[in-house]
């Protein structure tokens, strides 16, 4: 009884002490869980803001300021008419690119040529671009390459890059360079990555293997 | 003591459990009206939630004592309260108020038009409209006379505004004046202006109630913003039927840096080979143009900008001479002008800004005129000596400009400063048997303007201004107040209202005057109604136009000059502006049109009249559509302006008279334009191809602008087109990604 009881309070001891160092990565892994489906605009937004929430409070961790800037730049192209115009939407993609931006200028501020924060970088650029596609393809459609050139520059091995490259490819229509064959290899190499791909701690970005999966599904 | 050892862990989580609070609550906006997609955040904790579609908000947290709460939301101003966690559950209502960014403010926009990447109400163009526009040929001017207020005067080059001259619409480049936007002009053929389209990143077209940091300009301000660094290094090449160029933009590793240099030369010997003009050209048009440039950051919000330009042309024609017949009427020109521009933007601390401009330019006139026989001997004949003449003109320019600005809570901001315009005009006129008579001119003007925007809410604007000027050629001061208003209707609608007095010095072309001179003044009163949503705009504006003290003129020895300041007149109108970019996919079009009732006594007019530039009703259609499949641009335009006056007025001896009056047929052009551009889609594309074919007047449409009379009165003749149509053709190559960034940084 008296070994019983001892262990039972090292064991609770051990719990809130743990508790504490783990407080973080439970509050950040079901969020994590959550990346990989279809969410609505508002489930996006809402799950920036949790992430957000966990970035302002642990203040050093770049992957919280990440995650939540990539929530709002996918929340944003959710929010996006799907109408196909070349119009100026402006007013609905800059709004969640510049709230998506500003979260990622934290997370790069602790964390310097990171490939995944190119790679977001990249997203929120396309978004822009799609507010206006006519007047913003020399210069936001430019920038975008340009994150993704550096962000596959940084890690050649970062299946994520080539997702984001391989959905431009599929989307946009053949006479502007699109090419739904050549998409199909660049996911391929993703999912190839990922099965190589070893998160070294369960916070860092492994999300896309749920995007590959729909994009080679639609092959068949 | 086993079980002390016992409770302790037991107690500690029992507290642990009791504490929880759960938070819930409604957040609202200032209407009452709930706000989704807000964050509640209990401050440096994990805990918090995001509102529903009704504002609500619940969520539970291990934090007590006193917390702060703080709510968040793209749009909104951050709400902090302070709360006290005690276990208890708690509901808290609050309300966020909105952020006036702007995206969501109502836009001061009576008598404004932009065009820019801006997201406001009043840019109704985007940039490359500019570029793009069928019947603009390329040419700035040229897309804004297909915008609502403007008229389709084709005998002369500038902007006629709402019953005004084309001296009274001034142009800015980054702020200071521009005193020669267009090429020396030349009779009856409208010059083009001298600046690219692609220099400039925004374009703002007041056509009345411009702000008081402009002034000097009775009807209209064209404000011009020069662009910044370049995305990149490139180099580009153009060859079309009037010209070639060549040019080179280089970027800075550090992307913190560029310059560039362009030259161009416009030799039309080809074009009028094929495309019969109605003068006989004895010297082709040849303009040789170089312009450089420089910009650097002074810190990530300062930048310096640098444009130069020189540039040389000349010409020479010859036409039936309408006042004697057999013989021909000679004019040749040599210009030769020279531009500076240096800009200074910063952002100084506790949200100030500061803006520096500073311009120069130099213009050289050598104008030749007289009568030729058909054998093209100069003649001076008996009672028409008149008709020889030379002028040389020398003109320097000096601008600056001071603004301070200051950014107070949301868009609400305070701008003041200073202007100062310096011109000194030179000019000889020889007569026909070679006795020169002289002319100078100096002038110095001194400017002070203050303006405030106050955004009350993000649904109302209030801009207030006063300008005050001396004028040391008047020995004059004025004081120009202006004000404009603009609320919010709905989500998509707005109205505003303009008021303002606006002066202008009398044109120097009229001076010296043997009398002392007055400013010329008009007041404006315009209202707006707009409404911007789902890619589609549309706009009416009414407008009250007063003018007082126009300039009086009188002649000698054929020269007119001013004697006094007792011309009035007034414009009045109604205009419609329509532009939809949804209803068809990939065809964007706008439709505008102009009711314009206009009267004036100026110059040598015996009485108030509608003067020979203003046509009663105007309107344009202007399409583009592109074809994806085969990278085409389709564009069309459609310029419609009815009959405008037109008379003779003749001295009796006693007193000005008409003594022919009418009215010319209505204006009607169809221009069209195809550009294809191979390379868009192309990924990785080193060189970007654009071909160009234009043709104006495509339906061959007869065109007369107005009539001229031969000197005693007694013939006259119809003022048109150069050419019935004008057909363009051009290749213009830009070579410019990364790749070829390192081309041209290496090959440098």
């Amino acid at each position: 009884m008296k070994k019983y009881l001892l262990t039972l309070t090292t064991v609770l001891w051990l719990c809130a002490a743990f508790a504490q160092n783990d407080k973080y990565t439970n509050a950040m892994l079901p969020k994590i869980a959550l990346l990989d489906s279809n969410n609505s605009v508002d489930e996006w937004k809402s799950l920036s803001n949790a992430f957000e929430r966990i970035a302002d409070a642990e203040k050093t961790k770049w992957e919280p300021y990440y995650y939540a800037s990539f929530c709002m730049v996918t929340a944003g192209s959710r929010a996006m008419p799907t109408d196909g115009s070349m119009g100026d939407n402006t007013k609905i993609s800059d709004p969640y690119a510049d709230k998506a931006e500003q979260l990622l200028d934290k997370a790069s501020a602790l964390s310097k040529d990171n490939s995944e924060i190119y790679c977001v970088s990249k997203m929120i650029h396309s978004l822009r671009m799609r507010g206006n596609p006519m007047a913003r393809y020399m210069t936001e459609g430019a920038k975008a390459s340009e994150a993704l050139e550096k962000a596959k520059k940084l890690n050649p091995y970062n299946p994520r890059v080539y997702i984001l490259e391989g959905e431009d490819k599929y989307y946009t229509p053949e006479q502007y360079g699109g090419d739904k064959d050549e998409a199909k290899k660049l996911f391929e190499k993703a999912k190839d990555l990922f099965s190589i791909d070893k998160a070294i701690t369960p916070t860092e970005p492994q999300w896309g293997q749920g995007l590959v999966w729909y994009f080679l599904s639609q092959y068949k | 003591m086993k079980r002390i050892v016992f409770l302790i862990p037991v107690l500690l989580l029992s507290t642990y459990l009791l504490s929880q609070t759960t938070i819930s609550g409604t957040i609202t906006d200032h209407k009452k009206q709930p706000v989704a997609g807000a964050s509640v955040t209990i401050k440096d904790s994990y805990d918090g939630a995001t509102t529903d579609s009704l504002g609500r908000f619940s969520f539970t947290t291990f934090e007590k004592g006193t917390q702060t709460l703080v709510v968040t939301n793209i749009g909104f101003v951050s709400e902090e309260q302070t709360i006290s966690l005690a276990g208890e559950a708690m509901t808290l209502n609050i309300e966020m108020k909105q952020k006036i960014t702007e995206l969501s403010a109502v836009v001061l926009s009576a008598g404004s038009f932009e065009a820019s990447d801006r997201k406001r109400a009043t840019a109704v163009l985007d940039p490359i409209d500019i570029v793009t526009t069928a019947s603009a040929n390329g040419e700035i001017t040229g897309a804004l006379k297909t915008l609502p207020g403007t008229q389709q005067v084709g005998e002369q080059e500038g902007l006629f505004v709402r019953g005004g001259t084309a001296a009274e619409t001034k142009t800015f480049i980054d702020g200071t004046l521009v005193n020669n936007f267009f090429y020396s002009s030349v009779p009856n053929i409208a010059q083009f202006s001298r600046f690219s389209p692609f220099l400039f990143k925004g374009t703002v077209f007041s056509t009345g109630g411009y702000s008081a940091l402009y002034g000097q300009a009775l009807s209209s301000a064209l404000i011009l913003e020069s662009i910044d660094l370049p995305e990149r290094s490139s180099a580009n090449v153009g060859l079309s039927v009037l010209s070639a160029n060549a040019g080179l933009q280089h970027l800075a590793k550090n992307k913190k840096s560029s310059w560039g240099v362009n030259y161009s030369y416009t030799d039309l010997s080809l074009a009028f080979a094929v495309i019969k003009q109605r003068q006989d050209y004895s010297r082709v048009p040849r303009v040789h143009n170089f312009d450089a440039n420089f910009r650097f950051k002074t810190s990530p919000t300062g930048m310096v900008k640098y444009y130069g330009y020189v540039s040389n042309n000349k010409l020479g024609f010859t036409v039936s001479s309408i006042d004697s017949l057999g013989y021909l009427d000679k004019f040749a020109i040599a210009n030769t002008n020279i531009y500076h521009n240096l800009s200074w933007k910063e952002n100084l601390h506790h949200r100030w800004k500061i803006h520096i401009g500073l311009s120069y330019s130099n213009n050289k006139d050598d104008i030749n005129s007289g009568l030729q026989d058909q054998q093209k001997n100069d003649v001076v004949l008996t009672g028409l000596e008149f008709k020889n003449f030379g002028i040389k003109t020398k003109g320097n320019y000096f601008n600056a400009r001071l603004v301070l600005e200051k950014k107070f809570k949301g868009l609400t901001a305070l701008r003041f400063g200073t202007e100062y315009n310096y011109s000194k005009d030179h000019l000889v006129f020889t007569d026909y048997n070679g006795q020169p008579y002289t002319n100078n001119i100096s002038e110095n003007l001194n400017a002070l303007f203050a303006e405030s925007d106050i955004y009350v809410t993000n649904d109302l604007a209030i801009k207030t201004g006063l300008r005050a000027e001396y004028a040391s050629l008047l020995k004059k001061y004025n004081l120009a107040p202006r004000l404009s208003l603009a609320y919010k209707l709905g989500k998509h609608t707005q109205a505003s209202l303009a008021y303002g007095i606006f002066y202008q010095n009398p044109e120097k072309k009229y001076l010296p005057s043997p009398n002392m001179l007055d400013f010329m003044k008009a007041t404006h009163y315009i209202l707006q109604f707009q409404k911007v949503a789902n890619q589609q705009s549309f706009r009416v504006e009414m407008f009250y136009k007063k003018y007082q003290h126009l300039v009086k003129t009188d002649a000698t020895q054929n020269t007119q000059f001013a004697i006094n300041n007792n011309g009035f007149g007034d414009a009045k109108g109604i205009e419609f502006f329509w532009r939809d970019k949804k209803t068809i996919k990939n065809l964007d079009y706008w439709i505008s049109y102009s009711y314009l009732d206009t009267k004036r006594d100026f110059l040598n007019f015996p009485y108030a009249i509608t003067p020979n530039f203003a046509a009663k009703h105007t309107a344009s259609i202007v399409a583009k559509k592109f074809i994806e499949p085969i990278k085409l641009n389709l564009n069309i335009a459609y310029n419609f302006a009815s009959g405008r006056p037109y008379y003779d007025i003749q001295y009796d001896g006693s007193q000005y008279k008409f003594t022919d009056r009418g009215t010319v047929p209505s204006y009607n052009n169809v221009s069209f334009a195809l550009n294809y551009l191979p390379f868009i889609g192309k990924k990785n594309a080193t060189v970007f191809p654009v071909y160009v074919l234009q043709v104006s007047n495509i339906f061959n449409f007869k065109q007369t602008y107005g009539y001229q009379y031969s000197y005693n009165g007694a013939r006259k003749e119809a003022i048109v087109p150069t050419s019935r149509m004008f057909v363009f053709i051009g290749a213009f190559i830009s070579f410019g990604t990364d790749r070829s960034d390192e081309v041209i940084n290496n090959g440098l």
